[in-house]
């Protein structure tokens, strides 16, 4: 396990010098990995100072490490969640309790940070208060909150837009002569105080800073890592992009697919800041960066998964959809950590928690996955569109199949001599047909959501 | 997609508790496994490879067989599956082995022998009036004791974890108390008979079924008063329940009969000289009674009233088993402890012969003959309390003074099979579900026993 690594090298470090640590996370998490090392010290200073031998690992080192990563949870994410289903609006306490229950269960996060081990719960726990803070007109609080997020992990940054956007939104709502314009001011300082409290220490050098910098957001390293669920990694079976292309271009094809993808929705909630527009435009932005972005890892799922977890509530189905695809693209790196029963166990148990607390398979009628105005106008011209529903259904079930096929095959043979990433490719393969598909589906929802509305109010 | 919904969400509840459990005990196939585990690949080892004349002679590893012969037939019947996952287990040579194949195939038989426990649990939530609770399903009677057998704490830590088979023939024991309850008094004499030539531990409780079924099965009828009716005696009902525990005796002890092994079959059934106490002390009566030994005898050598020389070396409390003398005290024999069993079992079977309460009656009896023999037995084991915990549970969710009862003796019970769990992690993981289950345990015996209150009549 790295993560041992991780504490001794930060205590050693950290003592007399604050420089450049090789680390490519942002300064929160080497605060919190100091506090776990302050804290491994006091218990047993060994297991700091063998820096030097990596991999070495203990039953209680291997404990404290787990336990860690537990107290993180309890602390940030699950609070973060518990609070978000009681402050749901229209449902029943059964069914908040219910809700809760789901979103706790998600596989994706609890193998990833408990078997894999990562601190994922809290970067999502602190962009979770942010979501609150800002639903709930605590727009301060919740911008510090996220901006506590960005500065754990930089790849919160795929959530920033919507939350730029939604703020932005607001303030423009209240009129930027006035009110709107004093919001503005409060939060870009309260956004930039927080930020100049995390880095401070970091700014002593410009060199250092600058190092920092290029360690968070690795440009040189090019398009696509291994095999991730992304366009260009499924392109790249077709057509070898990263060989093809020059550097810098495949760094501004990027860019560009990215923001034109994202644009539609970022604008909609600018002009339509609504707490429901909010939370999809946050799926939406997070999984245009995780399709077309650089550098983007599978764990990156887990961004988008948040935010997919948050609407269980409004579209069960597709969401509990999304959810087993995102768990089931990280299949290779699960299988290489040797977590498949666990793997298979939190999945099953998870569908089964969410079949029954939200009765998926009844709720697939176009009205309930908030398809009907866009099923409606696209009636307009082609009168017999009339089998959305049953489509969806009968694409749910061969995703399934497909799924679970994959599983087997990668879990029982062995690839072929020529091809010894065939099995992984064609996980990836399919999640991105899935990732895509997803794309334009919460793109509609968007797009069309207010359209009824707008209609609604000329027609009033 | 309907007709799956309403299986999924038709609120089967009792499915989702057995299945959920179910994942619960395959997450908890990578944990510590005590000795047993080497226990029970030995004895598949020996009923596979040696003839039955051998079994009980075999000791080329030191734990012997020493299970009645239904359970050595059990065995071999698994080792039959074994050989499709790891023939090595099976040689008898193979000492303490336990390949990942052997670990997962001997942890899938435990967690496929349950099937009969979930049986017996539903046998017995049939039993249950529920008609006095609430709407809510958390208060129904029926739903309490099913989260209470199916997830009871104590059977996860012994089966799953130290490893053994307890499971199913718990699951005989609550299907034979189901079918007694149902008035199907020969399987239930049956499924006991078959139950003792398992686990000759259920001997602890063999005098409740026995008054209960001559007292109530084989007299017919009462006298108004209660008292019994001396002519209602019926010679058929003794004759055929004496011709089922015959049969059954001898299709189980039968062979060995033949094979003039008996005694050795019985000496190793009943070691006695295995020492008044196990390695690790059940919470018993001889406990208390070797520690006031202990403390005894310390302040005797302090006070200079016992010569030094003369005070045995060895040590009660080593963790051996052995056989001991006791210091200050007088020594205790196998027949004293049966003599102190006898007494305090004597109360209860008195009442089930003089004032039988039907069912309920005999429950109550044959808990109490559970934990005289826990206080007062030779050699207990600290697992044999689940068998005064599991039949509790069933008279727990009908009154609310045995609920309040059963809250202690659970949560004692439970408690104090923590020793079995050496390692830190598994300490952790049990402590966090002991508390989780415990507390949502004590809120649903409150809120059922809330409604009792008000429901029954008082002197019920």
């Amino acid at each position: 396990m790295e993560c041992c690594f991780f504490f001794s090298r930060y205590f050693n470090s950290s003592d007399n010098n604050l420089q450049y640590w090789g680390l490519d996370y942002p300064p929160l998490t080497a605060y919190h990995s100091l506090l776990c090392a302050y804290v491994a010290k006091f218990i047993n200073p060994d297991w700091i100072a063998l820096h030097t031998s990596r991999g070495y690992e203990s039953q209680a080192h291997k404990l404290f490490m787990r336990t860690t990563v537990l107290i993180a949870d309890l602390l940030i994410y699950i609070p973060a969640v518990v609070l978000y289903c009681c402050c749901l609006k229209e449902i029943s306490t059964k069914k908040k309790v219910a809700n809760a229950l789901c979103i706790l269960l998600y596989p994706g996060l609890i193998l990833i940070d408990y078997g894999h081990f990562q601190y994922n719960s809290v970067s999502l726990g602190f962009a979770l208060w942010g979501v609150l803070g800002v639903s709930c007109d605590w727009d301060l609080l919740g911008s510090l909150a996220f901006c506590l997020a960005i500065n754990y992990k930089q790849m919160e940054l795929y959530h920033s837009l919507p939350f730029f956007c939604f703020l932005l939104g607001k303030c423009f709502k209240k009129g930027l002569k006035g009110k709107g314009f004093v919001l503005l001011i409060k939060l870009a300082c309260t956004v930039v105080a927080s930020f100049i409290l995390c880095w401070l220490p970091f700014c002593t050098e410009r060199e250092q800073t600058l190092q920092v910098l290029r360690r968070l957001f690795p440009v040189d390293r090019g398009l696509f890592e291994d095999k991730v669920a992304n366009i260009w990694c499924s392109f790249s079976i077709f057509l070898k992009i990263k060989e093809i292309l020059p550097h810098h271009f495949q760094i501004i094809i990027s860019f560009c697919f990215t923001f034109l993808s994202l644009l539609p929705a970022c604008v909609k909630l600018t002009l339509q800041p609504s707490s429901k527009g909010f939370r999809f435009t946050l799926v939406s932005c997070a999984l245009s960066f995780f399709l077309f972005s650089f550098q983007v890892h599978e764990k990156s799922i887990l961004l988008v998964s948040l935010p997919v977890c948050l609407v269980l509530s409004e579209i069960p189905f597709m969401s509990t959809w999304f959810l087993l695809v995102s768990t089931f693209s990280m299949l290779p790196l699960l299988l290489k950590d040797e977590l498949l029963m666990p793997l298979v166990v939190t999945t099953i148990a998870f569908f089964i928690a969410c079949a029954t607390s939200f009765s998926i398979f009844e709720k697939t009628s176009e009205e309930e996955l908030q398809l009907k105005s866009f099923s409606l106008s696209v009636r307009k011209y082609l009168p017999c569109f009339t089998f959305l529903s049953r489509i969806i259904q009968y694409l749910f079930l061969i995703s399934v199949i497909t799924m679970v096929l994959l599983t087997l095959i990668t879990v029982t043979l062995d690839p072929p001599q020529k091809l010894p990433d065939l099995f992984s490719v064609l996980v990836c393969f399919v999640s991105c047909l899935h990732f895509l598909f997803f794309l334009v589906y919460f793109n509609i929802i968007i797009m069309w959501d207010s359209k009824s509305g707008r209609n609604q109010k000329k027609i009033n | 997609m309907a007709a799956l919904g309403i299986a999924m969400g038709g609120g089967n509840w009792f499915s989702a508790l057995a299945l959920g459990v179910t994942l619960l005990k395959c997450l908890l196939i990578p944990t510590y496994h005590s000795t047993d585990f080497e226990v029970h690949r030995n004895w598949l080892a020996i009923t596979h490879s040696l003839p039955v004349s051998q079994w009980y002679y075999e000791a080329t590893s030191e734990w012997t067989l020493d299970y009645p012969p239904f359970f050595a037939w059990f065995e071999y019947a698994l080792s039959h599956v074994a050989k499709y996952f790891d023939q090595e287990m099976l040689n008898v040579r193979n000492l303490n082995y336990s390949s990942s194949r052997t670990l997962l195939f001997q942890r899938f038989s435990v967690i496929f022998t349950d099937a009969l426990f979930v049986y017996a649990v539903h046998e017995c939530c049939k039993c249950i009036d529920g008609k006095k609770a609430g709407k809510e399903l958390t208060e129904k009677p029926k739903f309490i004791l099913s989260v209470l057998l199916l997830w009871n704490f104590g059977l996860l830590i012994v089966d799953h974890i130290h490893f053994q088979y307890n499971g199913f023939l718990f699951g005989l024991m609550l299907l034979s108390i189901a079918r007694l309850f149902q008035k199907r008094h020969m399987e239930g004499a049956f499924l006991f008979a078959v139950l003792l030539h398992f686990k000759h531990i259920y001997l602890y409780v063999a005098p409740a079924y026995g008054v209960y079924l001559l007292r109530s099965y084989c007299f017919t009828a009462n006298k108004p008063d209660g008292s019994i009716r001396w002519n209602s005696f019926s010679f058929v009902r003794v004759i055929s329940l004496g011709l089922i525990v015959f049969l059954v005796s001898a299709l189980s002890l039968g062979p060995f009969l033949a094979l003039n092994q008996l005694p050795q079959v019985l000496s190793r059934l009943f070691p006695f000289k295995r020492g008044l106490c196990h390695a690790y002390w059940a919470p018993n009566f001889w406990a208390l009674y070797n520690a006031l030994d202990k403390v005894l005898s310390i302040i005797g050598l302090e006070l200079k009233l016992l010569d030094p020389n003369k005070i045995p070396k060895a040590s009660m409390t080593s963790g051996l088993v052995q056989q001991f003398q006791h210091t200050v005290l007088p020594s205790v024999t196998p027949l004293a402890t049966l003599i102190c069993t006898l007494i305090a079992i004597l109360p209860s079977v008195f009442c089930l012969w003089f004032k039988p309460q039907g069912p309920r009656g005999f429950l109550r009896c044959l808990i109490l003959c559970a934990l005289s023999s826990f206080l007062f037995g030779w050699h207990v084991h600290e697992k044999a309390i689940l068998l005064a915990v599991l039949p509790m549970s069933l008279l727990s969710v009908g009154k609310a003074g045995d609920a309040s009862i059963f809250l202690i003796l659970t949560t004692t019970g439970h408690y104090s099979l923590f020793p079995l769990l050496f390692t830190a992690p598994e300490k952790k993981n049990l402590f966090l579900i002991g508390w989780k289950l415990s507390t949502s345990l004590a809120w649903g015996l409150w809120k059922s026993s809330v409604n009792l209150y008000s429901l029954s009549p008082p002197g019920s």
